[in-house]
């Protein structure tokens, strides 16, 4: 367990050291100073000069709701017809047919809403063109959606009697040039020199050094490997917070993910904005406590669910216990629970990966979360199940946590009979009913689609395993769709249309029915007079906050899924 | 509201992204990264006297008692099958998974019936790729007595070859030591074959 902590703590210093400085950079980027990067800015002007956009036009909360909405529906679009033609499209050397219109519905939905969910198979459904113009294209839209939504959110708080939140063509054009397309440059060619695939020639045949005998009697003399334009795509699958993989396996593929090395610079590059974006945030309302109040809060609950699913994994499974099976954890060998996992990662990146994943909702996986013991999949259910608030998406995850923080200084008002304030803004009726809306859609999608799943034969075909375990299969599948996380027990049989269109309509709702009504609070926000903090005025940027706030996500996460979990996991822990 | 002013915006600005995003930098960094890492990016295919023999990060199947073993693989329809990645998600509760490690351990101790120890639980785990180069460190050592015999080698020999094989954690904390059992394989071959 030594080695574990000093894995942990040593990833959230690399963290931390490379999140700031580019929190920082992101707030002057958006307010228009892209440093060191304006050799890029006339680049930056012809777009909108092509796209006619006057860089001194603002937007109301509606204009911008309804711009983002228009794009974010071209997106869809786009991607659901390039699957439907990929077939007669080049690009694609392994020949691979037009989707089913079902399956590409749901991965048109999921990667416009960067939920990532993957039911496809990359290697085997799409074609590269697919996977470079729809999939690519969507992992830097569908991220810089969400960080403008909360760049419009912060606005609204800084700003005082105005109906202006900024301009979304603009937040998106400087939010791909100056920060997603840059970064993703970066790290893909350091994951390109890890091993990663990028490529566009076909798969490889190569000889098997043993020929081998298969089931049906015939000898299989060699192998053939698929590979792809690989590296561009994950790099940003990472950044942005995505998590769909080009290959079926994502990140356990050695392809995706090759060596402990590419592994770390995945498991940072997965929580490299979110973390930024707090000191983004901080940056621009002027006042820096604010933004790490709310980092705090995150890494709190995040080491503490890292460090209890490592441990849970660590354990093994006890039904091996009176088996000729080693699952020590020594010094030749990482032990423990190993189904479902790869070697070179061993269990504790394996597990912290998997904390990661789901705290962030990114989804991308480099081990079989199906395959956990039951309390190892358990937390990293329970990430999600908080309302990826936990890092979260980029800018989805601080714009949920700001909710949660409505939420925590309103209650913290009603006990000692105060108008509840947050950040010199006064939190009134309407921004109350918005906040509790955002926090609701969530827990409703995840337990009423369950609920749907496990009364009908359509829902129960997705179970692969017996017992209670089929029943978490389905449980994560809807609290990952219902979280735009992405991540999946992966046996789960998704060919229902129950689950690729129904997935689909809880992807897009947990999406944008939690984006309209956010943007509705930065707009009245933005309207609202700044008043001084008073004596009276509960601080916000305290230790005593934080743990406040801790205790409302934990409360609210609770009170939503404690029965479900019990159903689930926790039967299975108590069957073993 | 009128929707005509956000059309221009919309689809130029949804045209543009898709060509610098979607084949622009796609393309771009292909081009990159066959200049700069041309084996990596290829697929770090391993190569022997001009003829491609396997890729260094692909895992291939092994039956035979005097080769190293890999990792249990779930890909279908046969194992280590690379065009189609696919891993283990069968549950601990499930009793699928009980029947088949016992099959597996079955297998191992039917080739190596003199071997008390307990086997490393990777050797009878699936993989989560079902391409899983690696084996742990001990499951590579488990097998040494085994190569030993059907070979007709000293186990310091293997062992020695085994260790010159063993890929250490990145900076002695992620990851875990592990063989590469093709290279691992090859090299026993070369052994032999050059006197």
């Amino acid at each position: 367990m030594m080695t574990a902590i000093i894995q942990i703590v040593f990833y959230l210093l690399i963290l931390l050291l490379l999140a700031r400085p580019l929190g920082l950079m992101m707030a002057r980027v958006y307010e228009g100073d892209p440093g060191w990067l304006r050799f890029l800015r006339p680049l930056e002007h012809l777009f909108y000069r092509l796209a006619g956009i006057a860089e001194n036009q603002a937007m109301s909360w509606r204009q911008y709701t309804l711009a983002l909405l228009l794009f974010n529906g071209g997106g869809l679009l786009l991607v659901y017809l390039l699957q439907q033609i990929q077939g007669w499209l080049p690009l694609n050397p392994q020949a691979v047919p037009s989707v089913e219109p079902a399956l590409a519905f749901n991965t048109a939905a999921s990667f416009v809403s960067n939920t990532d969910w993957q039911f496809y198979a990359g290697e085997t459904t799409l074609s590269y063109l697919t996977q470079m113009m729809g999939l690519t294209v969507q992992n830097f839209l569908s991220a810089a959606t969400g960080m403008a939504v909360l760049v419009a959110l912060i606005r609204g708080f800084s700003r005082q009697h105005t109906t202006e939140l900024g301009n979304f063509w603009i937040d998106i054009t400087r939010t791909v040039l100056y920060i997603l397309l840059p970064l993703a440059i970066i790290l893909a060619l350091f994951l390109v020199s890890q091993g990663v695939v990028q490529t566009v020639a076909a798969a490889e045949t190569v000889p098997l050094l043993e020929p081998m005998t298969a089931s049906d009697g015939t000898v299989i003399m060699s192998q053939t490997i698929a590979r792809g334009p690989a590296a561009s795509q994950i790099a940003i699958k990472q950044l942005g917070t995505n998590g769909g993989g080009f290959f079926n396996v994502n990140a356990a593929h050695p392809f995706e993910n090759p060596t402990p090395l590419s592994n770390l610079l995945q498991m940072l590059a997965i929580l490299l904005i979110p973390t930024a974006l707090c000191f983004t945030f901080g940056q621009m309302i002027g006042d820096k406590r604010q933004g790490t109040t709310l980092l705090m809060v995150m890494l709190i609950i995040f080491v503490s669910f890292a460090a209890m699913t490592i441990y849970a994994e660590q354990q093994g499974n006890p039904r091996l216990d009176d088996m000729a099976v080693n699952q020590q954890v020594n010094d030749i060998q990482s032990g423990g629970n190993m189904e479902g996992k790869e070697v070179r990662f061993g269990l504790v990146s394996s597990a912290l990966w998997a904390a990661a994943t789901t705290a962030a909702s990114n989804g991308s996986v480099n081990s079989m979360h199906d395959a956990y013991t039951p309390l190892g999949g358990l937390f990293p259910l329970l990430l999600m199940q908080l309302g990826e608030v936990i890092f979260g998406g980029v800018g989805s995850g601080l714009y949920g946590l700001i909710a949660f923080a409505l939420v925590a200084v309103f209650v913290a008002g009603l006990m000692v009979g105060r108008t509840p304030e947050y950040l010199g803004k006064k939190i009134e009726t309407f921004e109350m009913k918005m906040a509790t809306v955002v926090i609701l859609i969530p827990p409703l999608v995840v337990l009423l689609w369950t609920a749907i799943a496990v009364s009908s034969t359509a829902g129960l075909s997705g179970a692969t395993n017996p017992g209670p375990h089929g029943f978490s299969q389905i449980l994560y599948a809807f609290s990952s769709m219902g979280n735009n996380n992405g991540s999946a027990f992966a046996g789960l049989d998704g060919r229902h249309p129950f689950f690729t269109i129904g997935g689909a309509l809880a992807m897009l709702i947990a999406r944008y029915g939690l984006i309209v009504p956010v943007l509705a609070v930065a707009g009245s926000l933005a309207g609202k007079q700044k008043i001084p903090a008073t004596a009276g005025t509960l601080p916000t940027d305290t230790p005593l906050f934080g743990g406040w706030l801790i205790i409302i996500i934990l409360v609210v996460g609770a009170l939503s899924f404690l029965p479900a979990l019990v159903l689930g996991p926790i039967v299975e822990y108590l069957l073993l | 509201m009128r929707l005509l002013p956000y059309l221009r915006p919309l689809l130029v600005l949804l045209a543009l992204f898709t060509l610098l995003t979607g084949l622009l930098y796609p393309l771009a960094l292909t081009a990159l990264a066959q200049i700069i890492f041309p084996w990596q990016a290829n697929g770090s295919l391993l190569t022997h006297e001009r003829a491609v023999i396997g890729s260094a990060l692909i895992g291939q199947p092994f039956v035979d008692p005097a080769y190293f073993w890999g990792r249990p693989s779930l890909t279908e329809p046969v194992p280590y099958h690379a065009a189609a990645s696919k891993g283990s998600n069968i549950a601990p509760s499930n009793p699928l998974l009980t029947e088949q490690i016992q099959a597996r351990l079955h297998i191992l101790q039917a080739a190596d019936p003199e071997n008390p120890l307990p086997v490393p639980v990777d050797l009878v785990t699936a993989s989560a790729s079902g391409l899983d180069p690696h084996i742990s460190l001990a499951a590579a050592l488990y097998q040494v007595n085994r190569i030993a015999r059907e070979r007709g080698l000293p186990a310091a020999t293997v062992t020695r070859l085994v260790q010159q094989h063993t890929e250490t954690p990145l900076w002695g904390l992620y990851g875990q030591p592990r063989v590469n059992v093709l290279r691992l394989n090859l090299a026993l071959d070369g052994l032999q074959s050059t006197p």
